[in-house]
């Protein structure tokens, strides 16, 4: 198999190294490692890390492949420094039973461009009224340890209690999106000031705090784990905070574009910024960063919602909600974790790649950057900085709040098991 | 003046009362035999109405025909219409059609804007109503009415609302005159109180320049003119409110009410007024009520805004005003 070696990079931020990799694995980390018969790829100043998982990616197939396929959206993920998404499962058919969830699974081997783990839904059709075969899809090819309704909220407190307790058997975490259905009727953004002014129906904080409230009570009450899909508010954080403090099994994920933008960018009445949770206030942003910073948050995950442009070149009602994420995700974390002094690279691998690896239970990704390892892995040029321009995504769709805006950092290669997938910041 | 008018709060003090004084000349014109003007002869306009609203459609019909302006009517209520790209869809096919205006009325906060700022189109937009946020000419004509009804025909000219005390009363929650009005009303010197129920008031309106009240009874009694809102009796069902019944008791305009206004008080109502939930038979036929005079009123505010956004520089019938002068120094 063939080597390569990536000379003088920071890993995880530290003074910089060699690092060897031998086939699928890392074989050395050191300084002043042999060139001989290896590749070698000048990592002069750039930052190293373990390539990155986001336990919560939409990736549309089956159904919407209009929007993305498992291809597009894996080919996204790689240019972003992903080598391992989770696939939620509000597809069409909904990734309700073993037979979906192992194609979605399959073709993300096929393709070889970042490991796909696909995420089950936790009730039949997402309609939140029926147990789906959990069992079953963990027992599948794809051994799916995640289910969740994204999309829709486990609203139904009992079929919440019976999925918590049910994926105890086999050591499952269940996602929530929380969003109580009731207080967020005809809701199109966050309820506030800006919404009273613009006449757009308020999607209340409370919406989400009151579920998230329950549910860590209920998952305390059946000794569970519980998963809370993109924080919003400050209040969610303190009630993940209290729950901690308490032994509560709870973890929690923030999306970038939650870290950085707020509701006042919905005067423009711009569909681009619609998305689920809402973009929420200044106060709620700076409680996000401190969470993520202090660990009360423990993961950052994209929420990555692809839309074809037709969807969102309409007027607000109308237009789809989210937006998408892998390829600008590190940019948004370094701009607002990292050049803010919140986090330092090392955060940012445990926050991007090893907790989240270590929620979903995905063996092989978020391992340390050391011999003997799994060589995925992604090289970050820190020092870069340019405005987004949609037209060089690999994601199929375009959605992206940030057009035109300046962000740091660029991913310019990611390995998934040795393999490069993205070299020079350009697609193998 | 801006390129369109989108919602109240884009209106300077100045283009708002160039716009009250314009539409005093305008007036005019419906005193004459032959009530039209040649000021827009050549010129399209479209009344592009995705929301059923006769009322609105008639009063813009009338103001563009009154100024001569070809007029097309695209009514698209319900049906396939509704997806969202056809606004985009119907616009680029009024750009094709070379259309200098499009009077909007949609059910989405927000539609008028998009259609103004996305480079679908490049005519003047004029929202006539979206969603739960604006409908701008309604305010103007609202203070229209109240100018001439407080201030005085030919006195007003010029003049704005200063210090007059305007009480709004109802569903402000869902509201797009009550919101435009506030706008407009805080713009032109007025106080503005609200008057209701706390669920129907939206979060946030603490930071509205205007004054919140859940109890009419104590208001009354300091207000230049009482502007009733219509509630839609499904706001009941949807807990709003408890009762039909207790929403009259504690929000509702009778003759008993009326008699705490000062003498010179007037009632407002922009229509279509529901006798017996808001406003009672004994209120509505009063003399003090200014319903059928809004309607009037309407006409002459959406001929001033259609004249004064398609570029009339100079005054439309009479003389120049004293305000055309910190106009074009206002302007942006
Ligand atoms: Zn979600």
């Amino acid at each position: 198999m063939s080597k390569t070696l990536i000379r003088g990079a920071k890993v995880l931020g530290g003074e910089p190294q060699d690092v060897l990799i031998d086939g699928t694995v890392i074989e050395a980390v050191g300084s002043g490692l042999p060139t001989e018969g290896a590749e070698v790829v000048e990592a002069d100043g750039k930052v190293l890390l373990p390539g990155l998982v986001d336990l919560h990616t939409h990736l549309r197939e089956p159904g919407r492949e209009d929007s993305e396929t498992v291809l597009t959206g894996t080919r996204a993920a790689a240019s972003g420094g992903y080598t391992s998404v989770f696939a939620m499962a509000n597809t069409f058919p909904v990734a309700d039973t073993a037979g979906v969830v192992e194609q979605v699974w399959r073709l993300g081997q096929q393709y070889g461009y970042c490991d796909v783990q696909p995420i089950g839904a936790v009730t039949v059709g997402l309609e939140g009224a029926k147990l789906a075969e959990l069992g079953a899809m963990y027992e599948s090819a794809a051994g799916v340890t995640v289910f969740s309704d994204d999309g829709k909220c486990v609203h139904d407190a009992q079929i919440m209690r019976r999925a918590l307790e049910y994926v105890k058997a086999f050591g499952g975490v269940i996602a929530q999106h929380a969003q109580e259905p009731r207080l967020t009727e005809g809701a199109e953004m966050n309820e506030g000031v800006v919404s009273a002014e613009l006449g757009l129906g308020g999607w209340p904080a409370v919406a989400e705090e009151s579920i998230i409230a329950r549910d860590v009570l209920l998952a305390e009450h059946v000794g569970s784990r519980v998963h809370i899909c993109h924080l919003s508010t400050a209040g969610s954080v303190e009630i993940v905070r209290w729950a901690k403090s308490r032994g509560i099994q709870v973890t929690a994920e923030v999306t970038p574009h939650h870290l950085l933008l707020t509701d006042e960018l919905v005067r423009t009445y711009n569909p681009v910024y619609k998305v689920n949770p809402p973009l929420r206030t200044e106060r709620d942003v700076m409680a996000l960063r401190e969470a993520l910073a202090d660990g009360t948050i423990d993961i950052v995950a994209t929420d990555h919602a692809p839309h074809p442009h037709e969807d969102k070149d309409c007027e607000w009602a109308a237009a789809a909600m989210g937006m998408v994420g892998l390829e600008t995700a590190l940019s948004v974390v370094q701009e607002t974790m990292v050049d803010t002094g919140l986090l330092d690279w090392a955060g940012v691998a445990d926050r991007m790649s090893f907790t989240p690896a270590r929620i979903g239970r995905a063996t092989g990704h978020g391992r340390p950057v050391s011999a003997g390892e799994p060589a995925n892995l992604t090289l970050v040029d820190t020092a870069y900085r340019g405005r987004v321009d949609p037209a060089g995504f690999a994601s199929r769709s375009r959605n992206t709040p940030y057009e035109g805006r300046e962000l740091p950092g660029r991913v310019t290669h990611t390995w998934l098991r040795g393999k490069a997938t993205l070299v020079d910041g350009k697609l193998t | 003046m801006q390129r369109h008018l989108i919602s109240a709060a884009d209106l300077t003090r100045d283009d708002a009362v160039l716009i009250l004084d314009t539409a005093e000349e305008m007036a005019r014109v419906a005193d004459r035999p032959i009530k039209k003007l040649p000021t827009l002869r050549g010129r399209t306009v479209v009344n592009l109405f995705f929301e059923d609203s006769t009322r609105t459609r008639i009063s813009f019909e009338a103001a563009e025909k009154r100024l001569s302006a070809d007029v097309i009517n695209f009514t698209a209520k319900g049906s396939s219409v509704s997806k969202g790209e056809s606004l985009k869809d119907t616009a680029q096919t009024l750009e094709a059609m070379g259309v200098d205006a499009v009077v909007i009325r949609h059910s989405a906060s927000g539609a008028p804007y998009r259609l103004a700022t996305s480079g679908w189109i490049d005519a003047a937009v004029i929202n006539a109503g979206d969603g739960t946020h604006q409908h701008p000419t309604q305010a103007l004509l609202d203070a229209f009415t109240m100018r001439r009804r407080l201030v005085g025909r030919d006195a007003g000219l010029g003049q704005d609302l200063a210090g007059k005390r305007i009480t709004i009363v109802g569903d402000v929650l869902h509201s797009r005159v009550a919101r435009s009005n506030v706008d407009l009303l805080h713009t032109l010197g007025a106080e503005v109180t609200l008057v209701a129920p706390p669920t129907l008031l939206p979060v946030g309106v603490e930071t509205w320049p205007c004054a919140v009240s859940y109890d009419l009874d104590s208001t009354l009694p300091k207000s230049d003119a009482v502007m009733m809102l219509r509630v839609q009796r499904e706001r009941m069902n949807a807990a709003f409110f408890p009762t039909e019944r207790e929403y009259s008791r504690r929000y509702g305009l009778d003759g008993e009410r009326m008699a705490r206004m000062p003498e010179h008080a007037i009632v407002m109502h922009p229509g279509p007024m529901v006798r017996g939930m808001e406003i009672t038979a004994e209120v509505a036929d009063s003399d003090r009520c200014t319903v059928v005079e809004q309607v009037a009123n309407g006409v002459s505010i959406r001929m001033a805004v259609l004249y004064l956004l398609l570029g009339g520089n100079e005054p439309a019938v009479a003389h120049p005003s004293p305000s055309s002068e910190s106009r074009t120094t206002e302007e942006k």
